[in-house]
């Protein structure tokens, strides 16, 4: 049996995730090179509208149903999928570099000697050598690294990555339900409880037309109301990166990124933010992009139209002023 | 509750500039401020809380050289009671499995009721080390914990997912922790702190002493190895505004105003 490409299809509440089809994207760009099938992994229990969904991506949609993987708890699905991929043997198994995959892949990995790269924004194959690329120090450098010689691999792919497309020829796909055996008295050291979703906001800034949005480079809670001033002539609603919901100074529902909003505005103004891509996978569809920062090697400006190297508190006050010009002559005052 | 605490030293490459050296697999170090990981130092806060809390001994653990002992006295500022580092010549040749194996071996003979660690490290961000050392312990895991609430012999942690939602677990101790920022708020370091810092000890050991020997270590027995580093490709053609903060204001407002913003 020539060995496959295991997705491994993330969903909540049976709901698949866009990571996985993100992931497929590229798993079936890699297996058509190698000539080789995509199989889509679904673990779940009552999940027969996901396989169904995922069988317009993918040739091969394999499914395991258990009233114990109902909920995601990585010990539990460390157990299944161990004996799934002793059966099959897979040649590369993917997981979203997610709250999910965090929590997986690294010890399905080691307990099966599998090496792992996790949080890759590339993966690809020269000769018999599996290289991956991923980001390091806050996304300053992309690292290329070749992966241990294995006849098993698995990567945690970056989410928002690749396009995540339908293939462009109609497939024919089959879907499978497999039974594996995994003991009836599971023990795991970990129980699911529940879910927390976010509380309502006071303001939602997902539908903000015009966004000013201030990380680490503010230095201190009481130069906020600087920045204030300028959202309110601009008529923008004020957002933050992570550091500054973290240290306390703005409430959570502000925060723009992968574990905050993801924001599409017309204009994103991002004021003293780096640009670690947990912040700009929230905001790289916005419209228009300016960066004010005083580090130019900043990874915000990658992700920017216009790019302003200097000091934001020097340029946020000129801006505000200027604004305020223009917009008293424009009304002819 | 004891707790074992994984700190490591990083550069802060947030607002510094980086560059590739000249052997394109590791930075240009000249310059480069070192520090505690900043997820390392909310899992040290949140350790010490639970002693203050509990009772028990905070012990941090790292791997490297004297280069990294500054960190440990730092860590034992902030409230730990020991320090032990394995020695280890070059740190950044270890992949996140290699290092993972040799906290695993420190660790094994210690006296812990739970572990933790940073989500990720700020240099490299693999976030894998917590895991896989609960694996090699045969413990339970939970990653990107945002709240530790100890009740008899369990822990109800909150995790971090995606979008403002949260999880609720509930784990047996001893368990491992990879703890996220924000958590908490880390203390500053006090006068007091510092003097304690320096009568205590930092322990030493060499690979042989936690069990390992350097074939353990061999670069083959790893997962990764660098290749090659490179300045990532630009995502959008970006335009840089020069000028004095007034001029680069006007620029700006008149590039506002040909879009219809303002």
């Amino acid at each position: 049996m020539v060995a496959e490409i295991f997705v491994l299809a993330e969903h909540r509440q049976g709901i698949i995730r866009d990571i996985t089809y993100e992931m497929l994207t590229k798993a079936r760009e890699t297996a058509q090179k190698r000539n080789i099938m995509v199989v889509s992994v679904l673990l779940g229990n009552d999940v027969d509208k996901g396989a169904e969904i995922l069988s317009e991506y993918v040739e091969k949609v394999l499914v395991i149903e258990d009233p114990r993987l109902e909920n995601f708890n990585s010990d539990v699905y460390q157990r299944f999928l161990t004996a799934l991929i002793n059966k099959y043997k897979p040649w590369l198994i993917m997981m979203g570099h997610t709250s999910y995959g965090i929590e997986l892949a690294p010890r399905l990995a080691a307990s099966l000697n599998i090496p792992l790269a996790t949080d890759c924004i590339d993966f690809f194959l020269e000769g018999e050598e599996f290289f991956v690329v991923r980001q390091m120090y806050n996304g300053k450098v992309n690292a290329r690294l070749r992966m241990r010689r294995a006849e098993t691999y698995m990567v945690t792919v970056r989410p928002a990555t690749f396009a995540a497309a339908k293939p462009q020829t109609q497939i024919k796909s089959m879907i499978i339900k497999e039974k594996v055996a995994v003991e009836d008295d599971l023990k795991v050291g970990k129980r699911f409880i529940g879910y927390a979703c976010p509380p309502p906001s006071a303001v939602d800034i997902t539908t903000a037309e015009k966004i000013v949005s201030i990380g680490r480079g503010i230095k201190d809670a009481s130069n906020i109301p600087m920045v204030e001033e300028l959202a309110k002539v601009l008529g923008a609603s004020l957002a933050c990166s992570r550091p500054i919901v973290d240290k306390g100074w703005m409430p959570s529902d502000r925060q723009v990124g992968n574990s905050g909003k993801i924001v599409k505005p017309k204009l994103y103004m991002a004021l003293g933010i780096s640009g670690a891509f947990q912040h700009v996978m929230g905001l790289k569809n916005s419209e228009l992009i300016i960066a004010i920062n005083k580090d130019p090697n900043a990874p915000i400006f990658n992700f920017s139209d216009y790019a302003v190297v200097d000091d934001l508190f020097k340029v946020v006050p000129a801006l505000k002023n200027k604004i305020l010009e223009a917009v008293s002559q424009s009304r002819g005052v | 509750m004891d707790i074992v605490v994984c700190v490591k030293q990083v550069p802060e490459t947030a607002e510094a500039e980086i560059k590739i050296a000249p052997d394109s697999k590791t930075i240009e170090t000249a310059g480069l401020v070192y520090d505690i990981n900043e997820w390392d130092v909310y899992a040290l806060e949140e350790a010490v809380r639970i002693k203050e809390k509990f009772g028990g001994h905070v012990t941090v653990v790292t791997i490297g050289s004297e280069d990294v002992d500054s960190i440990l006295r730092k860590c034992l500022a902030r409230g730990a009671d020991r320090a032990v580092r394995v020695a280890y010549p070059n740190v950044s040749r270890l992949d996140p499995f290699l290092t993972a194996k040799i906290l695993h071996a420190a660790i094994k003979e210690m006296h812990y009721d739970i572990i933790l660690t940073g989500v990720q490290a700020g240099d490299d961000c693999y976030a894998v080390t917590g895991p896989i050392i609960a694996e090699m312990l045969g413990i339970p895991h939970a990653t990107m914990v945002k709240k530790i609430e100890l009740e008899s012999g369990v822990a109800r942690v909150v995790r971090e997912l995606e979008g403002g939602w949260e999880e609720i677990l509930e784990v047996k101790l001893p368990a491992l922790f990879t703890v996220q920022t924000g958590i908490n708020e880390p203390r500053y370091i006090s006068i007091m702190g510092i003097r304690r810092a320096m009568q205590k000890e930092i322990t030493v050991k060499n690979l042989a002493e936690i069990g390992l020997s350097s074939a353990d270590i061999n670069e083959d027995n790893g997962w990764l190895y660098m290749d090659k580093l490179f300045i990532p490709p630009v995502e959008r053609k970006v335009e840089f505004l020069r000028g004095s903060p007034d001029e680069v204001a006007a620029k700006l407002v008149a590039i506002l105003r040909s879009r219809r913003i303002i």
